[in-house]
């Protein structure tokens, strides 16, 4: 590519049919032919910024006199009194100072267009010339001619440096080898016995008091001994369920499965196998289950297969029974990891269509 | 473009008798001004900088509302520093909002809670300092769009678009870590799907998560680690990249439109001082005072309606902010592909929409500049922007990227779109997966020849004139519309593009297979045809002349049938 | 008359005249005593009859003639006297056209109306009573509970209805209604009738008082001033959509006006 640094550098290809007219002659501006418009635009900029310190003053007794609970019902709309009146005082305050400059500037200031000369953005030949030879001064005297490693042996020290920096973000989180995996991701806190209760208030889950068409959002018993917020946190996040009951003459169930469940009450994840947000959308009749944030669809009248949307394998279930006074109970952990997929786990092997 | 002033020649000037101001100046440098000037040298800068001369458009402005955006943004943030609390310990909730008494929740959303109902104007400031967020990215879009469409990214100003992408990248970053800080239920599920997103990843996945998160879902490090991301990784990155994107702007001055006395080798428009001073100045006050208005008038992001972050808790229509909502309508779109090799699992339904689609979108950002110089064999320098008519195919290629953003963004609010327009949701996805790829052909297609009309008009325009209006009928009978010539000005408007050619194959490589400098392949060559093929050609001098000749004796031959007829 | 005379120096004069006297009062009590409570699901003969004749009239022709249901309507045997207040004092019974799923429209029905068709439906089958007050509102929550009645709604019926019950998209051309403006009895109905897609939220999960709580946080969480227009209460989408119209559209007008120039003398 070569390089033009003369001006026709900035002269487009083609030639021009018409000649350019210049800049077209000044035209006075109304504000500055009329007096008496001119004054009136000067007094109009004095009358905006001599309201901006009113608000001000408005905006500080707002602040002080308007309780933080003060409402104000106004168009149909129950406002916060607070953030209304603060607002509006301190953005119109701020507004008008804005409109007073750029009226300034359109009604006062000159309004003469200038033109000023561009020049190209590459350096002359000459600045170039000169600038290669300083630059070649300095490599001479940097003495890399005679002593060519230096060079090299410094750009491979700096980027030997690498190593550490790198090295020290080793410890940013626990490494997901096989055994952490299995420990963490690999598995929740259901284990045999371990009692379904209903999210939130805690009410373990009595078999014959489940009716046809119920949803209940689920948590094993033993989460709520949990006292590490975090800890807490993070198995809820693995561990949620739903209950359903549905008429079993209804629903496929595998022969695998028989055990799984009690009377047409089946347990499943109820955290998406797309990327993990968990699901309550369960249609009553349909049976299907629809997850809110990408629209994955589970049939749980069918083993949780995916019926639509982007999840790729089906919803865990776990195999529950009753204990000997009528509760739900788990039969053991969900038999694959829940929630999305990961890459050093083959999930081709989980629940499909047509397994029994 | 600049609008050429219509003057009426005769119509009368208005008398002015203005008595003379007292001229008002600085005599010379003293006090503080001499200070400054023998330690900094401001007379210098004064000289060479003061009288800078910008020129006016109204779209030069939508990057000025980014920047005074991100000013906002930095002003608005300071103040929520002060009281947020960046910890995901667990705590028992005792501030005012009755709503929540008593519940467990994390500091972070506590301390979200108290900035919003038990400091006054916290929540207002909260409310400006989201709306700022919104509205940095929604200009910085339009700015690029305008910068795209006007040509304004070749030739020197490549590099200023590169640093314009990845002030793009960053915002979204920083934009997406910022509202996840309150650890409400509706961020949260956003990070639950990071979580996914990241979990999915070919070959790095649980790893990848398993850094970022510290272990498991949701863990105890997040909040405190986007934190740090927010206020401090990202605004660092950003001053320094949007410092360097101003000086370029300085050094190679603003471009303009073509218009009367506009070359390439100048400048028109106002003086830095006092006219942008005062414009630009007032236009931050402006920008400002439009956020806090925003942020008094209309809520956003209410977060005590949301309630803490709950890994078994979501809300139907859960959406990220705007600016990512084209990754969400991708993911929800994607077919469920997932491939398994030797006891691996690839999970393409989230990978390509997810970190696929992006890099795809960025890069294809990034190198367009280069790409488009490559098939235009443009060399030389721009400063006058094009109007979008007279770059048919960029503008169409444009308007095709923008409808297939809008075709995901789409699909990201397709529950919305169910419940709003009552129709089923499963039909709005299937019908969206197909739109992704027919709705930008179809607009590059309509687009191209909108433009290509719009230059026909112009050329026509160009060559007879504009259209009277006034319909004359001749001595004979005959109706004819006289046409009125243009304007030297508007003349020289329409005409001042250039006239790309395609660039023509040469040797690209000798005998033995080895590229030559300077060459140019037959697929470059093809590709530049392509670029350039259907645009009109703007009238020659020789054809305004012909046309003018031609309108003359028109004319002429019209008074000679009247005169005929002996009128 | 001699027989009462003697009568009453007979030894056992007093304690038979004793139980006369209790006889004779019980009698009269029967008498004046006030009708026992009609609950709806019992329901008076009359209430039973008037209702199955607005059955036959409205429902008959999908529920079939003594709601049976049919290919057209489900059965309303055992939906209970709760299922029917719900459904017709919302006005999605009678459907106006078949459909995905029946709308909330106006309701034309008088409210006795609606009480003689639930006692008729409860008469059916056992199921769902129709709430009272006492159940729905005891009036006597404190604030921890109302805040855990946000929890439960957060965990149970968000999402579907949204986290402020602005409604929610369900497949195929369903979805869940918003709850806006809906009575605490309408409330209470839906969660233990689990109308058409809804699941049922039985008292053995979710006991009375928790549904009072979610009741009443719905309650109050309408009640509560916003800080500023809500925008519709669907979230991000249209804060985006605001944000680019009004605070991009308006911002571009205000550059037009910038960067336009001004009257000119002539």
């Amino acid at each position: 590519m070569s390089h033009d640094t003369t001006h026709d550098a900035l002269v487009p290809v083609g030639d021009h049919p018409v000649s350019d007219p210049g800049i077209e002659p000044h035209v006075p501006r109304y504000t500055d032919a009329d007096v008496a418009a001119g004054n009136n635009a000067y007094r109009r900029i004095l009358g905006l910024l001599a309201l901006v310190p009113v608000l001000a003053i408005v905006n500080a007794v707002v602040y002080f006199a308007v309780p933080r609970t003060a409402s104000f019902n106004v168009i149909g709309t129950n406002f916060n009194a607070s953030v209304l009146f603060l607002g509006l005082t301190g953005g119109l305050a701020v507004l008008l100072i804005g409109i007073a400059m750029v009226a300034w500037a359109r009604d006062i200031m000159t309004d003469q267009e200038i033109a000023e000369e561009r020049h190209p953005a590459g350096s002359s030949d000459e600045v170039r010339a000169a600038a290669l030879d300083k630059i070649n001064a300095g490599i001479a005297e940097s003495g890399v001619g005679r002593r060519k490693l230096i060079l090299a042996a410094l750009g491979g020290g700096m980027g030997a440096l690498a190593i550490p920096a790198v090295v020290l973000l080793a410890d940013m989180g626990p490494w997901p080898l096989g055994d952490e995996r299995r420990r963490t991701i690999e598995k929740t806190i259901w284990t045999e016995g371990v009692r379904l209760v209903n999210d939130v208030n805690k009410l373990p889950l009595k078999a014959s008091d489940i009716e046809l068409g119920q949803l209940v959002n689920g948590e094993p018993a033993t989460l709520f001994d949990i006292h590490d917020g975090a800890d807490f946190q993070v198995q809820r996040a693995k561990a949620a369920i739903i209950v359903v009951r549905m008429d079993p003459a209804s629903i496929k169930i595998p022969a695998s499965r028989q055990e799984w469940q009690v009377n047409g009450i089946l347990a499943y994840s109820k955290i998406c196998t797309h990327v993990g947000c968990p699901i309550s959308l369960w249609e009553q009749q349909t049976h299907h289950l629809l997850c809110p944030c990408h629209q994955s669809t589970f049939d749980l009248g069918n083993s949780g297969l995916v019926v639509f949307g982007p999840a790729a394998r089906a919803l865990p279930q776990l195999p529950i029974t009753v204990d000997a006074e009528g509760y739900l109970v788990a039969r053991g952990d969900f038999t694959v990891p829940v929630g999305p997929s990961y890459f050093e786990r083959d999930s081709s092997k989980d629940f499909k269509e047509g397994d029994q | 473009m600049a609008k050429p002033t219509q003057i009426t020649p005769d119509a009368p000037v208005l008398d002015t008798r203005r008595p003379p101001g007292k001229e008002v100046g600085v005599r010379q440098f003293s006090g503080i001004g001499a200070w400054l000037d023998d330690r900094v040298g401001l007379g210098k800068i004064a000289k060479g900088g003061l009288r800078k001369v910008f020129p006016d458009h109204w779209s030069f402005l939508l990057g000025e509302i980014a920047l005074y955006s991100f000013l906002v943004l930095l002003i608005t943030g300071v103040f929520l520093t002060i009281w947020f609390k960046p910890s995901m310990a667990e705590i028992e909730y005792s501030g005012s909002y009755q709503l929540m008494k008593g519940l467990p929740m994390s500091e972070a959303f506590a301390s979200a809670l108290a900035l919003s109902f038990d400091v006054r104007g916290g929540l207002l400031v909260r409310q400006i300092h989201h709306w700022a967020a919104i509205l940095f990215i929604a200009a910085m879009t339009a700015h690029m769009l305008r910068i795209f469409f006007t040509g304004a990214f070749r030739k020197p100003r490549e590099l200023n678009w590169l640093i314009g992408v990845a002030l793009m990248s960053l915002s979204l970053i920083a934009g997406f870590s910022g509202y996840s800080l309150p650890d409400d239920l509706l961020s949260g599920t956003g990070l639950r799907f990071v979580d996914g997103l990241v979990r999915s990843i070919p070959l790095i996945g649980t790893w990848a998560e398993f850094f970022v998160f510290q272990g498991e879902f949701p863990g105890s490090a997040l909040i405190a680690r986007l934190y740090m991301v927010h206020i401090l990784l990202i605004p660092g990155i950003l001053l320094a990249l949007i410092g360097a994107h101003m000086t370029m702007v300085v050094y190679h001055k603003h471009t303009q439109f073509p218009g009367p006395g506009r070359t390439e080798k100048n400048v028109v428009g106002y003086p830095l001082f006092p006219v942008y001073m005062a414009k630009a100045g007032g236009f931050f006050f402006v920008v400002f005072g439009v956020l806090i208005l925003m942020g008094a008038t209309m809520q956003i992001n209410p977060v005590w309606n949301f309630g803490p972050y709950n890994p078994s808790q979501v809300t139907a229509g859960s959406q990220p902010d705007w600016y990512m909502g084209w990754v969400e309508g991708a993911i929800r779109i994607m077919p469920n592909l997932e491939t398994h090799l030797f006891g691996t699992t690839w999970s393409w339904n989230i990978f390509l929409p997810g970190v696929g689609l992006m890099g795809l979108l960025f890069t294809a950002l990034g190198v367009y500049p280069f790409v488009e110089a490559w098939v235009t064999g443009d060399k030389t320098e721009h400063h006058l922007l094009d109007r979008p008519r007279n770059a048919p195919t960029r503008t169409a290629l444009g308007v095709a990227g923008m409808t297939c953003y809008a075709m995901f963004w789409l699909a990201g609010g397709n529950d919305l779109l169910a419940t709003q327009f009552k129709v089923s949701l499963n039909a709005v996805t299937y019908v969206m997966r197909v739109a992704v790829f027919v709705a930008p052909v179809l607009a590059f297609i309509i687009t191209k020849r909108i433009c290509l009309s719009l230059q026909r008009a112009d050329r026509e325009r160009l060559l007879h004139g504009s259209e009277s209006g006034i319909i004359e009928r001749s001595a004979v009978g005959g109706y004819a519309e006289p046409h009125a010539p243009l304007s030297h000005d508007e003349a020289w408007t329409l005409s001042q593009h250039a006239q790309h050619e395609p660039v023509e194959a040469s040797e690209s490589v000798d005998a033995n297979g080895i590229p030559v400098p300077g060459g140019v392949s037959a697929r470059r060559a093809q590709w530049s045809q392509r670029f350039f093929r259907d645009d009109i050609r703007k009238p020659t001098r020789a054809e305004l002349e012909a046309a003018q000749e031609h309108g003359d004796h028109a004319a002429s031959d019209a008074a000679d049938e009247v005169k005929a007829l002996g009128h | 008359m001699r027989f009462l005379s003697t009568f009453r120096r007979r030894r056992a004069a007093r304690p038979l005249l004793l139980a006369f006297a209790l006889f004779v009062m019980g009698l009269l009590y029967t008498a004046a005593a006030p009708a026992p409570q009609v609950s709806a699901d019992t329901g008076t003969s009359a209430q039973v009859a008037a209702g199955k004749g607005l059955f036959q009239v409205s429902c008959a022709s999908c529920h079939g003639l003594n709601g049976e249901g049919s290919s057209a309507g489900p059965t309303l045997v055992g939906v209970g006297a709760a299922a029917a207040d719900f459904q017709v004092s919302t006005g999605r019974m009678p459907m106006a056209q078949p459909g995905a799923q029946a709308p909330r429209k106006v309701n034309t029905y008088t409210a006795e109306e609606i009480t003689a068709l639930a006692s008729y439906v409860a008469s059916l089958g056992p199921g769902p009573a129709i709430p009272s007050a006492a159940q729905y509102a005891p009036g006597n929550l404190t604030a921890e509970q109302i805040a855990r009645g946000g929890e439960l709604f957060r965990t149970n019926c968000s999402a579907c209805h949204n986290f402020e019950g602005a409604g929610g998209a369900l497949p195929g051309g369903k979805y869940a209604p918003p709850l806006k403006g809906l009575s605490g009895q309408t409330i209470f109905e839906a969660m233990r009738t689990g109308p058409q897609q809804m699941p049922v939220f039985g008292a053995g999960a979710i006991p009375d008082q928790d549904a009072a709580t979610i009741v009443a946080y719905l309650d109050q969480l309408h009640a509560q001033p916003s800080a500023g227009f809500t925008l519709g209460g669907l979230g991000p989408v249209t804060e985006g959509l605001f944000g680019w119209i009004i605070g991009i559209g308006g911002l571009c007008l205000i550059a037009i006006w910038i960067a336009s120039r001004g009257a000119r003398a002539r």
